[in-house]
């Protein structure tokens, strides 16, 4: 497949800075899990994924690390985009995936969240980290969040993720220290979830 | 980049390696005290002199990031004065030796004792990751111990130290448990600073580089010290004050001044000892400029 160069949007602007500025903030997400964090910087995102996906995917995706795409984003275009910044294999298997793009469906849920790898028991680290687009993220949700990272116990609204979702995500806190680690990215801000913050409501 | 080396990308590892790393970084926070294995690489400067620090260190400091690196609490010896270097040559960032100020501390086996705060990460250089490997050699071993949980042998470790001498007399590298589940190494911090981990609100990371693993110890996570109902943990006490600052809650060093058998307890944290001085804290020894000439017999 050749990639249009044309319609090709631009990645990072400084590479070197604008990678480190969106793990920092990624990093801060999985430390402080729950807490509201502005993506760092400006990009143009590529067509079904917003800048929050995009400059994760940027940041940490390369040829080491396979991305699946859910049905909803996958088109040539960000194909070509993956490919030409992060020289990602893609792949269809979830079990395979290092990283996820996942969007909810009608219900709120996100289907087969529980198919993506969990790691193994002696090496759980080897666990697919799942991007999920949402529309806003807010403190003021009946979502409840605590464990370590949590000082005090979080609220979280992320619309519009219903309480399929988070079912599916107490299950996999259960699981530890298997399991998957969970981004939430609205456009312009983020939420990170580690396996170890235990959600209720 | 101004007063930086050129032909070198910023913090001295190319960005590949860098993702690899960070990678690694983000699953080790989401797994607390968990070894993640990382492709290690060769730094200019020999294993044992914090090449597993400097590696994440790199990955993970940003241009606005201070820097403070200390060595055994001290600012001022050659491991810790080399790395900074390094760091504002290759990453031209600002360096400090006030824990106060910096954002980012690089420590080999100190935790200073100013607490930490939340815009803070300490990065730790580990020589040893695996706090199980003096009882299980094996690696292949080790690694199912974890995922069992199948702690049983440490326990008989330090219980073999009760039997043998009336109390566990591990003082450094004291083993802990991470969010109830996995048994970590600390690091050879003296077990001193192992309260200092509990809750920190600072984020911990681990770089081991011979040995090629990262771990961590997210902000706000409960880390117990291993002990026994009828002999619980306790950290070391002194009869002395600090010579210098006179501070009693601090990590003090033995100094010995002369060959006449002289010695002095001074604060291993220079930074601490130093603000105390500043703030008018003074200690019980007037300190010398030079040792007393010996008189002759």
């Amino acid at each position: 497949m050749t990639a249009d160069i044309d319609a090709l949007r631009p990645g990072f602007e400084n590479p070197a800075p604008d990678a480190n500025a969106v793990f920092r903030t990624v990093l801060t997400g999985f430390s402080y899990p729950g807490r509201i964090l502005a993506l760092p910087i400006a990009i143009a995102a590529p067509p079904r994924l917003n800048a929050t996906a995009a400059a994760v995917l940027l940041a940490l995706a390369d040829l080491d690390a396979p991305v699946w795409l859910t049905a909803d984003v996958d088109t040539a275009p960000l194909r070509s985009w993956l490919q030409f910044h992060c020289g990602c294999p893609l792949t269809a298997l979830r079990e395979e995936a290092v990283f996820a793009v996942a969007n909810p469906d009608a219900f709120g849920a996100v289907d087969g969240l529980a198919e993506f790898a969990p790691g193994r028991a002696e090496s759980p680290e080897t666990s697919t980290t799942v991007i999920v687009q949402v529309a806003d993220l807010r403190a003021d949700g009946a979502v409840r969040l605590s464990g370590p990272g949590i000082a005090a116990p979080r609220s979280l609204a992320a619309p519009p993720l219903s309480p399929a979702f988070w079912a599916v995500l107490r299950d996999n806190h259960a699981r530890f220290p298997q399991g998957i680690d969970v981004i939430l990215a609205a456009p312009d801000r983020m939420v990170c979830l580690p396996r170890t913050t235990l959600t209720e409501g | 980049m101004s007063d930086g080396l050129s032909g070198y990308n910023f913090a001295y590892l190319d960005e590949q390696t860098k993702r690899m790393i960070r990678r690694a970084l983000l699953k080790a926070v989401a797994i607390p005290g968990y070894q993640v294995p990382f492709a290690g690489r060769e730094m200019p400067l020999p294993y044992g002199w914090g090449t597993g620090g400097i590696q994440v260190t790199a990955a993970v400091i940003a241009p606005g990031d201070v820097l403070k690196v200390i060595d055994q609490g001290a600012d001022d010896t050659t491991n810790a004065v080399s790395i900074r270097r390094f760091f504002s040559r290759t990453a031209g960032v600002a360096t400090t030796t006030r824990t106060a100020d910096a954002t980012l501390i690089q420590t080999r086996h100190r935790i200073p004792e100013r607490p930490l705060t939340e815009a803070q990460i300490i990065v730790y250089q580990v020589p040893i990751p695996e706090p199980l490997r003096w009882m299980e050699p094996r690696e292949s071993e080790t690694k199912k111990m974890h995922a069992l949980l199948e702690y049983g042998v440490m326990q008989v470790k330090l219980y073999e130290d009760i039997a043998h001498l009336g109390r566990i007399t591990t003082s450094y590298d004291y083993p802990v448990r991470v969010n109830g589940h996995y048994i970590m190494s600390p690091s050879p911090i003296p077990r001193f600073d192992n309260p200092k981990m509990n809750q920190m609100a600072a984020l911990q990371l681990f770089g081991a580089g011979r040995e090629k693993r990262i771990y961590a110890v997210p902000p706000y996570t409960r880390v117990e010290s291993l002990d026994f109902d009828d002999y619980p943990f306790e950290i070391q006490r002194w009869d002395q004050h600090c010579a210098l600052c006179g501070a009693s809650d601090s990590y003090l060093d033995e100094m010995v001044t002369d060959d006449h058998g002289g010695r002095l307890f001074i604060c291993s944290d220079t930074d601490y000892c130093g603000e105390r001085r500043a703030a008018g804290h003074r200690g019980d020894t007037d300190l010398p400029a030079n040792p007393a000439p010996r008189t002759a017999p």
